[in-house]
């Protein structure tokens, strides 16, 4: 049958295959093609300009190919270490906060879908409002560092990215595909709720903590703005994003202070070794992302409504 | 089954309240941590509000100083920052709902017309790729492209004889290039849900089309169109619903502080973080963002409202 059915529509291609599918797919191909080009050439200007030297920078500008390929400006980023340091707080944060987020994600997407919890739609409600409605940045800045004492902690990073109601919902979209006869049948075999949760439901779960968990990892390694917040100069290392937005930044204030002032050329980054800070601080997220693709886009059809 | 099923909630109405909760106690164990995390970070800045009302000093904190009603608020009004602020806010995100739905669906429909599944995987790879990245990489890319001194776009301009262009200092041809940013950013992500929704569309109904002597155009506008059409009105309506709301990681990482470029860049979103961060003017910080979540919520509840009466099944409460 399904045999058929594409026989038929390879045939019915070839017939009828006029002049406006023709069009349509030679401007496709045209459109597609330039516009991942648009979307891929920023990358390659960056990578291309951390391997060029600083005096060819300076001269022409950035290339979009390396005209000569050196590489002083990763020399220079390596050799103080401290990326390094930033990178084992970046994955230290991403590891930890994924784990802690995921489980409590997990098992709160189970609890509120479960039919005979007399508290779901309350609770389900007490979760989503806080996306309706919220204090506003100033009042959390003043909870978190005076009421919290939250200033220069890491705490102030992991814990406020570890959960959110969409990611909440997301998993009880994806508990709802998991039919209540197995928890049933859990329950007639004398299981706990906890238990049939971690040994029945858990494993069914696979694909959703994949792609629950992959946006928790991808918020946390991209995160800057909790940093921006509360990381202040007396915390010595900062997570990498951080860390690449204090480079840039201060290259800025340099530049936007009144001439006149007195400024040092050499406490100015180089362009290279800014971009070279770039390449590090994203290479890891382009180098696993066609593999990781996929969960983000189940994800995206699973939540998009909803979100 | 279906019977037990059918009395089960009936005897459960029947339970007191601390029965209820004696029964499903692991349950309500599950959901602790998760009602603690948005009571500590999302209730309990709540009461804090109330700085938004007082002439704020550190010494007396928050619910010591002075009352002063809703002077805040007026000040804020009668200098016109307000209104300022909610018109670049909203105009802004109605292009970027605009354009970038337009995009998204313009984009979704040509991916499904490549025949070819290797350019069509590559392709959508490659789009998406922006969305992966930190806030603070595109403001680098941005900057990289447009700088004076050693921008790409400079670099070619120079070599082909023309004057530099110095976008840094001229606050109009901001919004242009916020709004391509948005869609480079975005464009990959939103054109996967309308991707879906194509892919769902009966193969049936398209066959028959084609038997019938439909051509390319003509399938995409009587089969393709009308089908998005529930996805393409509800996602609009959701994003209307945040329209009050500001794109704070894209302003600020591209824009910064350059006050020169304020006028045609300053966000609801950018406002309050520098009133915060760099001035500590808790008092007026929190006027706007209390200003903004009011009128974001009135307009979450009337879209949702309007989504019920069209699509129950979509509508979010």
């Amino acid at each position: 049958m399904a045999n058929k059915d594409k026989d038929l529509m390879e045939s019915g291609a070839k017939v009828k295959l006029g002049t406006s599918d023709k069009v349509i797919r030679g401007f496709g191909y045209v459109f597609l093609t330039l516009y991942s080009v648009c979307c891929i050439m920023p990358f390659i200007i960056i990578v291309s300009t951390s391997f060029t030297s600083e005096a060819v920078i300076r001269a022409e500008g950035v290339q979009f190919l390396p005209k000569d390929i050196t590489l002083t400006a990763y020399n220079m980023v390596t050799k103080s270490g401290g990326i390094w340091r930033s990178y084992l707080v970046t994955i230290t944060l991403t590891l930890v906060g994924t784990l802690i987020g995921l489980s409590i994600i997990s098992m709160t997407g189970y609890a509120l879908q479960r039919k005979d919890f007399p508290f779901r739609n309350a609770i389900s409600f007490f979760i989503y409002f806080t996306s309706l409605f919220q204090a506003g940045l100033a009042p959390y800045y003043l909870l978190m560092t005076q009421t919290y004492h939250l200033k220069d902690s890491y705490l102030a990073v992991l814990l406020p990215l570890l959960m959110s109601p969409w990611l909440i919902i997301l998993m009880k979209n994806f508990v709802k595909a998991i039919p209540h006869e197995i928890t049933e049948s859990g329950k007639i075999d004398g299981a706990g709720d906890m238990r049939i949760f971690v040994s029945l439901i858990l494993p069914m779960l696979k694909p959703a903590l994949a792609t629950i968990g992959l946006f928790l990892a991808l918020g946390y390694w991209n995160e800057w703005y909790q940093s921006s917040l509360f990381l202040s100069s007396r915390v010595a290392v900062k997570p990498l994003q951080f860390t690449l937005y204090e480079i840039v930044n201060k290259t800025d204030m340099l530049k936007n202070s009144v001439a006149g002032q007195f400024i040092n050329l050499a406490d100015i980054p180089q362009e290279s070794v800014k971009m070279a800070n770039a390449v590090l601080a994203t290479g890891p997220i382009i180098l696993l992302y066609p593999f990781i693709q996929k969960y983000f886009i189940s994800g995206i059809t699973v939540g998009a409504v909803k979100g | 089954m279906g019977k037990a099923k059918a009395q089960l909630p009936k005897r459960k109405s029947d339970l007191t309240f601390f029965q209820k909760v004696k029964r499903s106690r692991v349950l309500l164990l599950m959901c602790l941590p998760a009602v603690i995390f948005f009571l500590a970070f999302s209730y309990a800045p709540m009461p804090g509000i109330w700085v938004a009302f007082v002439k704020y000093n550190y010494r007396d904190g928050i619910f010591g100083s002075q009352f002063i009603g809703l002077d805040n608020f007026k000040f804020l009004a009668t200098s016109g920052k307000l209104f300022s602020l909610t018109k670049n806010t909203i105009l802004y995100n109605l292009a970027f709902i605009i354009l970038g739905n337009f995009l998204a669906v313009f984009v979704a429909i040509l991916l499904n017309e490549m025949r070819s599944k290797w350019f069509k995987k590559v392709s959508q790879t490659i789009m998406f790729l922006p969305y992966f990245i930190s806030q603070v990489l595109v403001g680098i890319l941005v900057f990289n492209l447009l700088n004076y001194d050693t921008g790409f776009v400079n670099g070619i301009l120079t070599s082909l004889g023309m004057e530099r262009w110095e976008p840094y200092s001229d606050p109009s041809v901001w919004p242009p290039i916020l709004i391509i940013v948005y869609l480079w950013q975005q464009t990959g992500y939103n054109s996967v849900v309308y991707f879906a929704a194509i892919m769902g569309i009966d193969g049936e109904m398209m066959e028959a089309a084609k038997v019938d002597g439909a051509n390319g155009f003509q399938r995409i506008r009587y089969i393709i169109l009308p089908s998005l059409k529930p996805t393409i009105v509800i996602l609009l309506l959701f994003a209307l619903g945040g329209i009050v709301k500001g794109n704070f990681g894209l302003f600020y990482n591209i824009v910064g502080t350059n006050p020169m470029l304020f006028g045609t860049t300053d966000i609801i979103e950018t406002y309050v973080y520098r009133a915060t961060i760099n001035d500590f003017n808790f008092s007026t910080a929190s006027a706007v963002g209390l200003y903004q979540s009011l009128i974001g919520f009135i307009i979450v509840m009337t879209v949702n409202f309007i989504v019920k009466k069209i699509e129950p099944d979509y509508s979010l409460f």
